[in-house]
């Protein structure tokens, strides 16, 4: 049967194809539009995150259109987002992005949320030479494949809790002691993201001449940490680290309460995203936070004002803080409105170079990428939690107040 | 082996890690009952029985949040997945019972998927995790802690399996199950309706599987994403511990708990699954030389 509609196929095929490349060649700015383009995971694990990163992403494109949006070759054009939900799976993420470039023609995108999703969609945006801003994939890996079209506003992995091992040193120093006689522990997921995490730890300690008492490799599968920490109690550690999203801080902070470890210095991430101040309360105090980012930062834009305005505006839109993830979502879309009016073109290429010269400050902090495409002019921050609020301790030069160490014994609380 | 000098020189930690690990194992060892029954009498594996767990997880929390003490989760979650397990058999489990096993297991497989999904848009996909507001025991000058909420899960292990026990020998409903498990038909030829047999074994399997996850929220931490580690866990330890034997399934969850916390501990946490699934490969090695001798005599 199909061989009598072939004459009927292949014309309509023909068409079809024209139109969409038709479609194509407009899409990127429709009339006073700049159409910017996203998968985001809206559901399945990472839905949370996917929904701070669009709400960054919206407030900037509000804020931007609001203040009279980008002028390009010298007419106003308004910004816009398309989003597409890419289930929190890789797979779907790489489909999606290949939608928007050749179905819906973006030519701008913003990154999806994770270092997963990003991995799978950068190299379809490489193939067809399409920009991608983004500022939620950290992992190492995306640096390291000569990525020409990727750029990442965030501090890359491996320097997450690389600070707390200078903190720790310091204090070592302050004490009249020798950084090389800190004995550290480090309890990291066996994942991509936070197997960098530890490689920028090792890097830092070795630097030092630190001592690795303890160096466990949590399995994904597994949320129970009591065989490290009582490798802790045995060997008295000064400073232990744990990495593993939301649920290794969960589990961390929860077990060294409720076994009452006591180690002088702990630093975990994703304090924010577990919500450990509110699930344990006192028994998350002192415990130190890496951070890409914290609204009492002082950096500024002429769209945002300075960091705490930021939170300010984005608490009475959304009706929450915002968490760093919404924060370096809106700063890549600020990194795109600052690459648009230098390049003063649409053309990819061009902007691509422009995007590449970028040397900016925005509330979120400096951005500057190296060939790489990974900023580098920012660091990450480590809050310190005391009483209950997150108070920025770390580098020295934003710090806004002092790191309580050696944290209290359980004892002496 | 530097770890194993930590073990001769304060053997104190062993205490630690030998009683974590028979708690933890009894908190396996509820799901791994219903695996077992379900296994037994129904020839199903149940690919969805971690989300079974966590769904209890999540009716605890739930009860948590309106301000009801955890505790009361462990009876709720269990008569809440009972309902929720008799619905699934009645609208997907009956079909697939009698057909080939790896039918059954695509069936639980997609009732898994649906779950995650359901739990994920109902309660979000962020760890969650309950306080019981119980305490620690301190033991040999603190050097040994032994979470209180773990002693209430073993004590609760203990008691439905003793409780399941009775069930099987006294109750009628327990005969007819243990004789639906020996031969279907006959049963049926009996007089006894095995299709009632079968959706009071699956939804007994659910209300098993809601008490772990009540006991796991309170221990450890929740996501809508996590259900596999204890499918998994439950279905080495059925496999260990073989169909028929309440008392063989505690005892593997236990000796497994121990044997893996020792493992991470000498080996390094990297390696606290993969030793469980060697040891696994180990036992069945060893199993199945056994039952070959077995054979032989019987010729």
């Amino acid at each position: 049967m199909f061989r009598y509609l072939k004459p009927v196929f292949a014309p309509l095929t023909a068409v079809a194809l024209v139109m969409s490349f038709a479609g194509a060649a407009h899409a990127k700015v429709e009339g006073d539009t700049i159409i910017l383009g996203a998968a985001l995971s809206f559901t399945g694990k990472y839905k949370t995150n996917g929904k701070h990163t669009k709400n960054g992403y919206e407030l900037a494109v509000k804020k931007v259109n609001e203040m009279g949006g980008i002028n390009v070759d010298g007419k106003n054009y308004k910004l816009k987002v398309i989003y597409y939900d890419d289930e929190s799976t890789p797979a779907r993420g790489a489909q999606l992005a290949e939608r928007l470039i050749k179905q819906d023609g973006v030519q701008y995108m913003l990154g999806p949320y994770s270092s997963g999703l990003t991995k799978a969609m950068a190299p379809v945006t490489e193939k067809y030479k399409i920009p991608m801003v983004e500022g939620n994939g950290a992992s190492r890996s995306l640096f390291n494949k000569g990525y020409k079209y990727l750029f990442a506003v965030l501090s890359t992995s491996e320097q997450y809790l690389a600070e707390a091992i200078n903190l720790a040193a310091q204090q070592a120093l302050a004490a009249g002691k020798d950084p090389s006689s800190i004995k550290l522990a480090l309890a990291m997921e066996n994942d991509p993201f936070s197997q960098d995490i530890r490689a920028g730890v090792l890097d830092d300690a070795q630097t030092h001449s630190m001592n690795v008492v303890i160096d466990d490799k949590l399995p994904k599968e597994l949320n129970d940490m009591t065989v490290t920490l009582t490798k802790v109690r045995a060997l008295k550690p000064d400073v232990l680290v744990v990495s593993g999203h939301s649920k290794g801080a969960a589990t961390a902070v929860r077990q060294m309460m409720e076994q009452k470890v006591d180690v002088p210095m702990f630093a975990i991430t994703h304090c924010e995203a577990a919500d450990v101040v509110g699930k344990f309360g006192p028994g998350a105090d002192y415990t130190l936070c890496a951070t890409q980012w914290a609204e009492t930062m002082t950096y500024q834009d002429k769209y945002f004002g300075a960091a705490p305005d930021y939170a300010k505006l984005f608490e009475k839109e959304y009706g929450y803080t915002p968490p760093y993830q919404a924060a370096e979502s809106t700063a890549s879309v600020l990194v795109w409105v600052d690459a648009l009016q230098r390049a003063n073109s649409f053309d990819t290429g061009k902007l691509r170079d422009a995007l590449a010269a970028t040397d900016m400050q925005t509330f979120y902090g400096n951005i500057k990428f190296d060939e790489t495409g990974k900023n580098v002019a920012k660091p990450m921050v480590l809050r310190q939690i005391q009483s209950g609020q997150y108070k920025v301790v770390a580098p020295t030069k934003w710090a806004s107040d002092k790191l309580i160490h050696p944290r209290p014994k359980w004892s002496e609380r | 082996m530097g770890n194993l000098e930590i073990l001769l020189q304060a053997p104190i930690f062993s205490v630690q890690l030998l009683i974590d690990g028979l708690l933890v194992g009894s908190i396996f060892a509820l799901a791994a009952y219903g695996m077992a029954l379900l296994w037994g009498v129904m020839n199903i594996i149940n690919i969805s029985q971690g989300d079974f767990v966590i769904l209890g997880g999540y009716v605890t929390l739930t009860l948590y949040n309106a301000g009801i003490h955890p505790l009361f989760g462990v009876p709720v979650a269990a008569v809440v997945l009972f309902i929720v397990g008799w619905v699934i058999y009645r609208a997907v489990i009956y079909r697939v019972v009698d057909r080939d096993l790896f039918i059954s297991i695509l069936a639980t497989f997609g009732i898994s998927i649906l779950l995650q999904q359901l739990m994920d848009q109902i309660f979000g996909a962020d760890i969650q995790s309950v306080e019981s507001g119980l305490g620690q025991f301190f033991l040999f000058d603190n050097q040994v802690t032994v979470s209180q909420i773990k002693l209430v899960a073993f004590a609760v292990v203990i008691v439905v399996g003793v409780v399941l026990v009775l069930f099987f020998k006294k109750s009628r409903m327990g005969q007819a199950i243990r004789a639906t498990a020996q031969n279907a038909r006959a049963a049926r030829l009996m007089g006894i309706n095995t299709d009632r047999v079968y959706a009071m074994t699956f939804a007994m399997n659910a209300a098993l599987c809601g008490a772990a996850g009540a006991l796991v929220v309170m221990t450890w931490v929740i996501q809508p994403f996590i259900g596999l580690a204890y499918t998994i866990r439950s279905f080495m330890i059925v496999v260990v511990a073989g169909l028929g034997n309440i008392a063989a399934v505690v005892a593997a969850a236990l000796g497994l708990g121990a044997a893996e916390q020792f493992a991470a501990f000498l080996l390094g946490a990297e390696f606290q699954i993969g030793f469980v699934f060697g040891l696994l490969v180990v036992i069945l090695l060893v199993r199945n030389m056994f039952l070959k001798r077995q054979r032989q005599v019987l010729k």
